[in-house]
């Protein structure tokens, strides 16, 4: 069993009037399996409403399901008494850095999480100085979040979810609000945490250049998983994945355009280097 | 129907301690019908400037005139200019407030003193204009999906029948197709009504695909003012202030690096492809 599995996972919605009376439900997760292994990157795609956020929320015990089970490092989230060893196993960061940071000072907000988690004093400090070198924040410790641009606090929210020591994080969006630099910024710091602590990635993004280097893409259509595979799979899918109101890094579009006029370029083309190799390729034939 | 901004300087917190200036002697001129994009890293002024140009914001220095008449000036009738310079702020969906979708959009034009018949007459055009179907006009706007609630937003201004419509970052949050969709109606929008648009935005592609001029902001002040080939000329600069130039633009570059004599000037998809086509015509030739 992986760090997270979700086997036949049904979630409702339902709307009831004033009265209290149900006026109708929206199935927002239906049917999801999933086996995600400790260590892996796992990327989740769809448009707004496939029921992305929803499942996310699953994974650590914000909602339970409906129907079917998850288990967080092989603990069942229904189960009242694993709460806070999953909330601990598996972290959670959101779209609004404003909306996650509480502390006066960058180091403080950092210590939140452990210090709630009753971890000794000295412990806390040093948790904090490692969660925030492992997102290229320890400079900042003592400023006040505010300060921060939006990558920045975005990097103090994922230092504060680190601090806690999860063996899982699960982004939601992190860079939507994010200007480019921003979004670099998060988005190395959350490869460095995969790469080098291994902890298990989550992220559900609209960017898709973000997804390039995951070893898995989910992509989520009326509450079920559609289309999976490594990246390079799911990009050769374009037209399927304008269907879904998704698109391809621009990269492979170009590559997709190009194949249509008669280039002789392989499907999901990912980086600029690739394609520079396939147009290499184009160039000999000549 | 033009906007003149004259050296204009605005500090937050101007004689206290703590005061910071946020836009420093900016100097522009917008004339009739343009699109517009302005970028900026987060923090870079955009938001402050775009808050002057309807005078939710009043300058610390300089002057800024709607069609030759001083906005600051004693007499000047600043609810009329709100109507005509309209502004959507980011995530303007989170302004909605009416029981139902259609009362929501009536709010604006009531409020200007309209006859009945003719706020429900611009109400219907505004949501027409944004794309919207019949269907939702009695729904509750807190049952729609992120899209369809950022369009009624939209569609409230629109009601105003603005002469300059500002957006803020209009497509945070929205999947690639809800992206495509708003943009291209906000395109079609100017183009039917002949309106300024000017866009905010951190999506370099959009921007490039859009717009007929770019903006830059850098620390309150003016770093580029141009064509997008010209401003995305200087990716290296836009890179030190935060900023890229869109993906396509670096792939140009890897394949001028590798010897293929492409032009540096290519900012979307459809140049890029053009130019590669070409460039392969062309050595056939040779």
């Amino acid at each position: 069993m992986g760090i997270i599995e979700v086997k036949d996972l049904v979630y409702e919605y339902i709307r009831r009037d004033e009265e209290g009376n149900v006026e109708g439900i929206t199935t927002a997760v239906d049917d999801v399996n999933l086996d995600i292994a400790q260590g892996d990157f796992v990327a989740i795609l769809g448009h707004n409403g496939s029921g992305k956020s929803t499942l996310a929320k699953h994974l650590n015990a914000i909602l339970y399901p409906a129907e079917g089970t998850v288990w967080v490092d092989g603990k069942d989230t229904k189960q009242d008494q694993y709460l806070w060893d999953i909330r601990q196993t598996a972290g959670m960061v959101f779209q609004n850095p404003d909306n996650q940071i509480i502390g006066q000072m960058v180091e403080e907000d950092v210590g939140f999480g452990p210090e709630n988690m009753g971890v000794p004093t000295k412990e806390i400090w040093e948790r904090v100085e490692e969660s925030l070198k492992a997102v290229g924040m320890y400079e900042f410790r003592k400023s006040s979040p505010n300060k921060l641009s939006g990558g920045q606090k975005q990097r103090v929210s994922i230092a504060g979810v680190i601090a806690m020591h999860p063996k899982c994080i699960i982004l939601d969006e992190p860079t939507a609000m994010l200007d480019p630099k921003g979004r670099k910024e998060v988005i190395r710091a959350v490869r460095a945490l995969n790469d080098v602590e291994r902890i298990t990635v989550i992220l559900i993004t609209h960017y898709m250049e973000e997804v390039i280097y995951a070893d898995r893409v989910y992509v989520m259509d009326k509450g079920k998983i559609t289309l999976q595979g490594t990246p390079r799979e799911v990009f050769s899918e374009v037209d399927r994945l304008r269907d879904l109101r998704l698109d391809v890094p621009q990269v492979t579009v170009l590559a997709h355009e190009l194949r249509k006029e008669g280039f002789p370029i392989p499907r999901g083309i990912l980086t600029k280097q690739e394609f520079r190799e396939a147009i290499d390729q184009c160039r000999q034939m000549l | 129907m033009s906007i003149i901004i004259d050296k204009v300087s605005h500090v937050y917190g101007e004689h206290t301690a703590m005061a910071v200036k946020a836009l420093n002697e900016i100097s522009l001129v917008i004339p009739d019908g343009q699109f517009i994009g302005l970028i900026g890293h987060t923090g870079s002024g955009k938001s402050t400037l775009v808050q002057h140009l309807n005078g939710l914001m009043k300058a610390t220095s300089g002057a800024i005139y709607f069609n030759g008449e001083d906005i600051d000036a004693d007499g000047f009738n600043r609810k009329l200019l709100r109507s005509k310079v309209g502004l959507v702020f980011q995530y303007p969906e989170h302004q909605l407030f009416e029981v139902d979708v259609f009362t929501d959009v009536c709010f604006g034009p009531k409020n200007l003193g309209l006859s009945k018949k003719e706020v429900e007459l611009r109400a219907y055009e505004a949501l027409k204009l944004v794309g919207l179907d019949d269907d939702y006009f009695y729904q509750s706007p807190f049952d729609l999906s992120g899209g369809q609630k950022r369009r009624v937003a939209i569609a409230g201004v629109l009601a105003m029948k603005p002469e300059v419509l500002i957006l803020d970052e209009p497509t945070a949050g929205l999947d690639p197709k809800g992206r495509d969709e708003i943009l291209d109606q906000i395109f079609r929008l100017k183009n039917e009504m002949g309106i300024t648009v000017i866009l905010v935005s951190h999506s370099m592609e959009d921007v490039a695909k859009y717009v007929d001029r770019i903006i830059v902001m850098n620390k309150g002040s003016i770093l580029y003012d141009d064509e997008p080939r010209e401003v995305f000329r200087h990716y290296e600069a836009l890179e030190e202030v935060g900023l890229a130039a869109p993906q396509v633009t670096y792939i140009m570059k890897e394949l001028r690096d590798h010897g293929y004599e492409v032009s540096d000037e290519v900012t979307t998809i459809d140049e890029a492809k053009e130019e590669i086509i070409r460039y392969f015509k062309n050595s056939v030739r040779k």
